[in-house]
């Protein structure tokens, strides 16, 4: 065996929701990066594409009590089990695929053919259709970015984790010999947009990387972790009715049966 | 004008008539070809899907055209392997039916993906482990089953069955129809099942997501179980319905009471079946994904706990007592008011599997989400039901549809 041989990636983000604002730098970072399209009229939220997606959560309670939190949202890149994540097991064209390199769910957009199947799947609704084809205001078109391939009408995106940041960060180690990446070589455009510095980016497999330390805090969780669905996006809040709006509770019913075997499975 | 096509000893309206009927119909399925050709060229953005409802009305009447159409593969399975001889007299409406139900689910699906060019991806670049992909097989299979089926029954129209070759051949496929009914049962039972597996699979949606045997779940069973028992009802549905219409007895009650206690026993024994799902389903499955059922079931401002109890009670558990009972078949008012219910109850289930999916939130601080569809893609639903009843005016004119029809309206 080469001993050389690089080490399968796990790449994921840890999100502190302490020190998240709402701001929505990283919404706009993400689609300037990845030539995400836009509507005249964004109000109908249902239709509008958005990779990253920040939701304001609340406690519920009425003033003085009332305490805000925002959620941003990319797409989890779910593993599941063994990689079977709810959307890559539907999608009956191979259009969508988790890589064991990486633990990056693709979107092959040139094979995708737009039955929607994988949307039906995603509880997170981190998956958009193009429902109209991008249609970008005079002028615009010269500033997309030339490594992010734009979609058409008829078809599935969703984030990518900057895919593309990770095959330039790889070309260029290749070009110096390396097999490796440092941490900083491939970071996201919405970690590195994030003004409070609320993302942290990495592979959750590499102990020298952040996110391996941080998921592991007391105050870590996944959304909806009890699905099975194994997300790779974590989130970090000292609040408890915070981390308690990551998933569904039932009182007295946490730690029995399946619940407690997904969290086996996640590691925890 | 055209009685030379019209088969002897029956009776058919005049020309006229006929062609006013078709035109009036045909005037429905201009405005759903009208429709298709605005989705196709301008997009789905003519529909009013988005991205909590990738699937919407279209796949709900897929499905359900499906199971509806499951009265061509159980009957023929009745008949050809079972040996229920007498359903010869409605095995050919029921092939028609099923011949039209499954060519308008592969018309709907067309309509209803993006990139309706790259449809052929799902057989070139097939992915094993979805059941879109093994839908999409065993259903274009199936439908050359049908077409298989459907072709000796065009051949025996009058001036056909003169020439030869047509007569010969029609002939020799009747012969071998045991082969494609066998075949066609076979694709049935796991392309049904793969549609219930649509959504028993998707695990990420504690509302679809059944527990099952190997990479089947629950789901899987009830839906091919539900074709089996609903689709008959509907053969039955639209058999009174032709009778209505053209005002003659065509099928003897023997036989559609045969047909009945059959689709009575399946449907008894599928709703029996379903209990048991929903009360595993309910104590179980949806505890240990965070949900209690009424949490499926209120805040919002359609699905209430009484779509459960109609489907399962009043579409479920009353027509499969109507129908199992010797009195329940030989009223006909009994008997019709079952097999509605029965096809009304199979429809809302696969609607219920579809929207109601959509429509549940699944993160904590998610909403629901309610959809009503454009006029668009209600048109483009309206068109397969123009199109089967057009086929349908069609076949029966000039096709001996029914071996009784002779029989029960001797010419004067």
């Amino acid at each position: 065996m080469n001993k050389e041989h690089s080490k399968a990636k796990k790449y994921g983000m840890v999100i502190d929701l302490d020190k998240c604002t709402g701001c929505g730098a990283c919404m706009v970072a993400c689609m300037a990066e990845n030539n995400v399209p836009f509507k005249k009229d964004e109000t109908n939220k249902l239709d509008s594409i958005t990779w990253m997606r920040v939701y304001k959560l609340t406690n519920g309670k009425s003033f003085p009590n009332t305490e805000i939190c925002y959620l941003p949202r990319p797409c989890m890149h779910c593993e599941g089990q063994h990689g079977h994540s709810p959307c890559v097991s539907v999608c009956p064209a191979t259009a969508t695929d988790y890589s064991q390199e990486t633990g990056i769910v693709s979107q092959i957009y040139t094979r995708c053919f737009g039955c929607r199947y994988c949307m039906a799947a995603c509880p997170y609704h981190a998956r958009y259709f193009n429902w109209w084809d991008p249609v970008w205001p005079e002028g615009m078109e010269k500033s997309l970015n030339p490594k992010v391939s734009v979609r058409m009408r008829g078809i599935v995106e969703k984030c990518s984790f900057c895919f593309h940041r990770y095959q330039s960060a790889m070309e260029k180690a290749y070009y110096e010999e390396r097999k490796e990446l440092e941490e900083g070589e491939y970071q996201t455009a919405c970690t590195q947009a994030c003004p409070a510095d609320a993302i942290t980016f990495g592979d959750l497999n590499n102990p020298d990387h952040a996110v391996c330390q941080l998921k592991k805090s007391k105050n870590a969780f996944r959304l909806l972790e009890r699905l099975g669905t194994n997300p790779k996006v974590y989130y970090v809040s000292t609040r408890e009715w915070v981390r308690r709006s990551g998933d569904n509770y039932l009182r007295g019913y946490e730690k029995e049966g399946k619940v407690k075997k997904h969290r086996e499975l996640a590691g925890h | 004008m055209d009685s030379a096509l019209i088969p002897k000893g029956v009776r058919r309206c005049s020309f006229g008539q006929f062609i006013l009927f078709i035109a009036i119909v045909g005037a429905v399925l201009l405005w759903g070809v009208f429709a298709m050709l605005l989705c196709w060229l301008k997009g789905l953005n003519q529909t009013n899907m988005n991205d909590y409802y990738g699937f919407a009305l279209w796949i709900w009447a897929d499905l359900a055209v499906i199971a509806l159409g499951g009265g061509a593969f159980f009957s023929g399975f009745l008949k050809y392997i079972m040996g229920k001889d007498e359903l010869k007299n409605i095995i050919n409406y029921a092939v028609l039916i099923g011949f039209i139900c499954y060519s308008s689910a592969l018309l709907i699906l067309a309509i209803d993906i993006g990139q309706p060019l790259r449809g052929w991806f799902i057989f070139w670049h097939a992915n094993v482990h979805s059941m879109l992909t093994e839908v999409a097989f065993c259903l274009s299979c199936y439908f050359a089953v049908l077409t298989i089926e459907y072709i000796p029954l065009i051949l025996e129209n009058r001036q056909l069955d003169r020439v030869p070759f047509f007569h010969n051949l029609s002939h020799n496929m009747h012969e071998v129809m045991a082969v494609f009914a066998a075949t066609g049962a076979f694709l049935s039972f796991f392309h049904q099942g793969s549609l219930g597996g649509v959504a028993g699979v998707l695990f990420g949606r504690p509302f679809a997501y059944r527990e099952g045997i190997f990479i089947w779940p629950w789901t899987f069973f009830l839906f091919t179980w539900s074709a089996a028992a609903c689709g008959p009802c509907f053969t039955i549905f639209v058999t009174w319905l032709t009778e209505k219409i053209t005002r003659k007895k065509l099928v003897k009650d023997n036989v559609i009471e045969l047909l009945a206690k059959i689709s009575g026993w399946m449907l008894a024994t599928y709703t029996f079946a379903k209990i048991i799902d929903t009360w595993y389903w309910a104590a179980v499955t949806a505890p240990s994904a965070g949900f209690w059922l009424p949490d499926f079931y209120s805040g919002n401002a359609l699905y209430g706990p009484w779509i459960l109890f109609l489907e399962i009670i009043i579409c479920g558990v009353i027509p499969a007592f109507i129908l199992v009972t010797d009195t329940g078949r030989k009223n006909r008012t009994t008997l019709m008011t079952a097999v509605i219910l029965a096809v009304i109850g199979v429809c809302l289930n696969r609607w219920v599997m579809v929207l109601q999916v959509m429509a549940v939130p699944v993160m904590p601080f998610d909403k629901w989400v309610l959809y009503y569809p454009s006029w668009q893609e209600v048109a483009t639903t309206i068109l397969p039901v123009a199109y089967g009843v057009i086929l349908i005016a069609i076949s029966y004119r000039y096709l001996p549809i029914f071996p009784q029809e002779k029989e029960l309206n001797p010419a004067d």
